[in-house]
């Protein structure tokens, strides 16, 4: 059970949406898929639901080719596009058993009884879709790409539009899903990523910036080395008194009693400044290390190229 | 194929739509053939059917893009076509769902009219006196014509997201591909050389030939050809998705 990408490259007219990318997935990860708009997230994810071809390099989905063995892939494979379309004149039982029968189920009345009650549509399940609130069609949505249990699943901005408790649940879903599957959906929220994800692929014009295990990521945010510290008001602050300090390689004053503390090392530094300020009879009202955020790592790495 | 299909005819008649166009049809043909003088087959004289299929074609270039105006356009408008076109069905079994749910639209607005034929039959002099293997015929070419002009409309439906225009592209072709031939047949410089060759381009010179009940091997391989160049060239246009 897996996603593998190597060289996927699609070039629409003369523009090119995706350059060589390559990435892979395996059984039990979730894979958040982060970029800028344009990126070519939702190409990508085109790609490997058969929805449109690649100019050149191969995917495969559970060792079936997109391209070759389109209609074994799509029969594995759980697909939520962009934007959610769905038939607007149709009932929620009704298009859910549609859905089923287009997947040839044997069993389709009892996968779609369980899909409407795992996305908590139970209340709503009579109502036409074109009735229901935006959240509301989003499980819809997420209930047609589940309900042949796929191996592996590919979910584009599944939560945009969703209130904090729905995103919550649906969370909840794709958390547990993602237990025994393969999971890829793109986001614009990077706290979902950390909230859901084991693992990141950050794409910018086309290719991979980043792609890591978050675990990683967080290491990497907790390890900064800027420090800003707030004296009490009226306290004068002798930069000389921090000069022992190994590793301290800059201080700069923010503003009439703040001022930032740049380390060169790994080291964490904040309690020989605190031990110095006292030693300065210094009073600290705040002291703040600043800690890189997944918002400072996706800046930093889509903006600069 | 068959789940499309139910989807398709089921939806037509979950909206107004469906009972509208299948009502204009039957409206339209009655007051043609029963009440109308000119075209009424009350004061025709004879006990014949062939109002209904003369007309039968000028309604159907009507009325048959407006049935499939909404097969592809629609999808494409919403975004469904992604839906459709990522679950475990070719792209063949989509069209051939559609076909499908559009013949069987098409059946249930011509089942009506046998009532005109059961109408004509009591009122024949004597009773009964009419060309029930005639009329058979007619509406096998009938038949034929109208698959002709779904495939049609489901190519031009394909080609845009905008269901007017899937529209007028459909009606536009149905027509060319109906009458064109037969009325540049008769342009001088092809009059007397090659007008008949001509002629027999157009699906109005095969149905004629169908509607006097004469069913020949020659005019349904012609039928079927131009079924299936449509709906060959509607796969060829959802392949290259370039929406």
């Amino acid at each position: 059970m897996s996603i593998e990408v190597n060289k996927l490259t699609k070039i629409y007219g003369s523009q090119k949406a995706l350059d060589e990318v390559s990435f892979s997935v395996f059984k039990g990860d979730i894979l958040g898929f982060l970029g800028p708009n344009g990126a070519g997230k939702s190409t990508t994810m085109k790609i490997l639901s058969c929805f449109i071809p690649q100019t050149s390099g191969e995917a495969k989905i559970t060792g079936l080719d997109v391209k070759t063995d389109s209609l074994a892939v799509r029969r594995v494979l759980g697909y939520l596009p962009e934007h959610n379309p769905l038939y607007k004149d149709m009932y929620i039982k009704e298009y859910l058993l549609y859905v089923a029968k287009l997947y040839q189920l044997d069993n389709s009345a009892r996968r779609v009884r369980d899909m409407i009650e795992l996305t908590g549509l139970g209340r709503e399940q009579h109502k036409l879709i074109s009735q229901i609130s935006k959240g509301y069609r989003q499980r819809v949505g997420l209930a047609q790409a589940m309900i042949h249990d796929p191996q592996v699943l590919i979910m584009d901005e599944p939560t945009s539009g969703l209130d904090p408790n729905q995103l919550a649940e649906i969370r909840n879903v794709i958390r547990e899903i993602g237990k025994e599957k393969v999971v890829i959906f793109s986001t614009h929220i990077m706290q979902e990523v950390e909230a859901l994800c084991n693992r990141v692929v950050i794409i910018n014009k086309g290719r991979i910036v980043l792609d890591d295990k978050i675990e990683k990521l967080s290491a990497v945010s907790q390890v900064s080395n800027t420090i800003t510290i707030q004296f009490a008001p009226g306290s004068r602050v002798d930069t000389a008194s921090f000069r022992q300090i190994d590793d301290l390689k800059d201080i700069q004053p923010k503003n009439e009693n703040s001022f930032e503390f740049t380390s060169s090392g790994d080291r964490d530094i904040r309690v020989e400044l605190f031990d110095a300020s006292v030693a300065a009879e210094l009073k600290i009202i705040r002291m703040e290390q600043r800690s890189f955020s997944m918002e400072d790592i996706f800046q930093q790495l889509t903006t600069n190229s | 194929m068959w789940t499309i299909a139910l989807k398709e005819t089921s939806s037509f008649f979950s909206s107004l739509a469906g009972f509208i166009i299948s009502g204009v049809f039957l409206l339209v043909m009655g007051l043609m053939l029963f009440f109308f003088p000119d075209t009424s087959i009350l004061t025709g004289n004879y006990a014949n059917m062939d109002g209904l299929f003369y007309l039968a074609p000028t309604i159907f270039t009507f009325v048959i893009p407006a049935i499939t105006m909404r097969f592809f356009a629609e999808e494409l408008q919403s975004g469904t076509i992604e839906l459709l076109a990522t679950k475990p069905i070719s792209d063949f079994r989509i069209i051939m769902g559609k076909f499908i749910a559009g013949l069987f639209l098409i059946v249930l607005c011509l089942l009506p009219t046998l009532v005109y034929y059961y109408s004509v039959y009591q009122l024949g002099s004597p009773k009964g006196n009419l060309d029930t293997g005639g009329i058979m015929g007619s509406y096998i070419g009938l038949l034929f014509l109208s698959a002709s002009f779904l495939s049609i409309g489901i190519f031009a439906s394909s080609l845009t997201h905008n269901q007017v225009v899937a529209f007028i592209i459909g009606a536009f072709l149905c027509f060319f591909c109906h009458w064109f031939f037969f009325y540049v047949s008769k342009v001088p410089a092809f009059v007397g050389r090659m007008d008949y060759i001509l002629q027999k381009f157009g699906i109005d010179y095969h149905y004629s030939r169908m509607s006097k009940g004469l069913i020949d091997l020659k005019d349904v391989v012609f039928f079927l050809s131009v079924i299936s160049v449509f709906i060959a060239l509607t796969h060829f246009v959802l392949r290259r998705r370039k929406w």
